[in-house]
């Protein structure tokens, strides 16, 4: 296995303890989009809402989560969100839910476009037949904006799946920290590296070519 | 042809206080008239889109409202169903007062079919989805009676192969029929057209006026914005011509072409009908 003084040979035995991270990273990347859908889905409609303070609000919340690095948002939580309760949660926990805040507000304006996408006369056809504003939103409006947005919203979570390398800074262990555990502890550090920059690079190509494909079968639609 | 032709303002204002209590029975065939608009203004910052409207309009009753462009014609009979807020006036439609917070509007917008200039269907829907949907969320029809409603208006506007289409599959006077037979499946008491053929290649407006003359000649309340002067002959009791946000003449359909009063009127007859 040796090619110009490499030796990818620490990377099988090394396997099961990286999938084990790689797992961690997938299942914070599916929390904090589904969560950061559901939020960011619920402050958009608050943005685009007629309720001026909740409007306001929502505005400063996503512009606020905007204006910060995700890094200190993580380290805030794991310290704020145990002063807040009372008593401490674990790490994860915490992260969970920086991730989820975080995220909702770029979800939100992922949303916000998408719905204003939407000409205005479908909310007219819409309510001229009766449908109240939720029901507008769920039947009518949504499932265009939707279809929109999905390209985008599979771009946000490439993103997300990246960032998740981040929870090193509270010890959590995903797939950039199980990395890094091997690379020091066999001291192969450029093969380890080279191994997991290419499986974010499949990962991310994969989601990437699928975000591209989703949006030029839009345009033929 | 001589419907509801002397009602004042006052008078009808009049009538919209005594009719309160028929709010609870819908469609009936009381005296009140289906469409009362009296000093009806709205204006957008400083620009004054209608300067005080005053309109009645029967039961069964088809009125034409024609003018030039930016003439309010849209936004008039957009305010008739709350699609557009006014300022100042009065407007009911079937006893209930439209823009009064004690009205439940949703509940009259599914009484008052709409048809848009740019047909609005729902493109991701079929065409049997697309006139299902209110049916079944609004009336809550069952789904079964719903597709058979909406089958029975699909053969009625001549489309009665087209139900698992998309939208986007049909022409421009196929998907107006299609928003047409929406509209209907609510059962409307009235029915509201904003220009439907001003989108239209000229050779599909032919078959959606069909449509809409068959609608009128079963008894359909109906207002029609449109430029359309031949409908406006055949299927108008009366036609309302509109300028700079006001109405300026409201007269039987053979006399407004016969001989209209309002220079203004006179003026856009002899243009449109010139060419």
């Amino acid at each position: 296995m040796t090619i110009t003084g490499l030796d990818f040979g620490v990377i099988e035995p090394a396997l099961p303890f990286l999938l084990e991270g790689l797992a961690l990273s997938f299942f914070l990347t599916a929390a904090a989009m589904l969560g950061g859908i559901v939020l960011g889905l619920a402050l958009a409609v608050v943005r685009l809402s007629r309720w001026k303070v909740a409007a306001i609000l929502a505005a400063g919340y996503v512009n606020g989560f905007r204006a910060i690095p995700l890094v200190l948002v993580i380290f805030w939580f794991y310290f704020l969100v145990p002063l807040a309760l009372g008593r401490s949660v674990g790490a994860l926990q915490s992260v969970i839910i920086a991730f989820i805040l975080f995220e909702a507000a770029y979800y939100s304006e992922i949303f916000r476009a998408g719905l204003k996408s939407i000409r205005s006369g479908q909310w007219q056809a819409a309510y001229a037949s009766g449908l109240g504003y939720f029901q507008a939103l769920r039947f009518v409006i949504l499932p265009q904006a939707l279809r929109n947005m999905l390209p985008l919203m599979i771009t946000q979570a490439v993103v997300l799946f990246q960032d998740t390398s981040l929870v090193y800074v509270i010890s959590l262990r995903d797939f950039m920290t199980s990395a890094s555990i091997v690379a020091n502890h066999d001291n192969r550090l450029i093969e380890t590296y080279l191994f997991a920059a290419l499986v974010y690079f499949v990962i991310c190509a994969i989601g990437a070519a699928s975000a591209r494909k989703l949006s030029t079968l839009r345009r033929a639609a | 042809m001589t419907k509801a032709l002397a009602q004042t303002p006052r008078a009808s204002a009049e009538i919209v206080e005594m009719t309160t209590s028929v709010r609870t029975s819908p469609g009936s065939e009381s005296g009140i008239p289906m469409v009362e608009i009296s000093g009806l203004y709205k204006s957008y910052g400083g620009l004054e889109v209608l300067k005080g409207c005053d309109l009645v309009v029967d039961r069964g009753e088809v009125v034409v409202i024609c003018g030039p462009s930016g003439s309010g014609k849209s936004t008039l009979i957009k305010c008739v169903n709350g699609l557009e807020p006014f300022n100042r006036g009065t407007l009911a439609v079937d006893g209930v007062t439209v823009g009064d917070r004690t009205s439940d509007m949703t509940r009259l917008r599914a009484r008052i079919g709409m048809v848009f200039q740019h047909f609005e269907l729902y493109p991701h829907l079929t065409v049997l989805q697309n006139i299902c949907l209110a049916q079944v969320h609004v009336l809550k029809r069952g789904k079964v009676d719903a597709q058979a409603k909406a089958r029975a208006l699909l053969a009625r506007v001549g489309l009665p192969d087209k139900e698992g289409a998309y939208p986007a599959q049909l022409s421009g006077g196929q998907q107006q029929r299609v928003a047409i037979a929406r509209a209907l499946a609510m059962d409307p008491v009235a029915m509201l057209f904003d220009e439907p053929t001003s989108a239209l290649d000229p050779e599909m407006i032919g078959e959606v006026l069909a449509v809409m003359l068959e609608l009128a000649r079963d008894g359909m309340t109906m207002i029609v914005v449109t430029h359309e002067m031949g409908f406006a002959r055949k299927a108008a009791d009366r036609v309302v011509f509109m300028d700079q946000g006001a109405i300026v003449e409201i007269a039987p359909t053979q006399r407004f072409f016969d001989e209209p009063r309002a220079e203004r009127a006179k003026l856009f007859l002899s243009r449109i009908l010139s060419h």
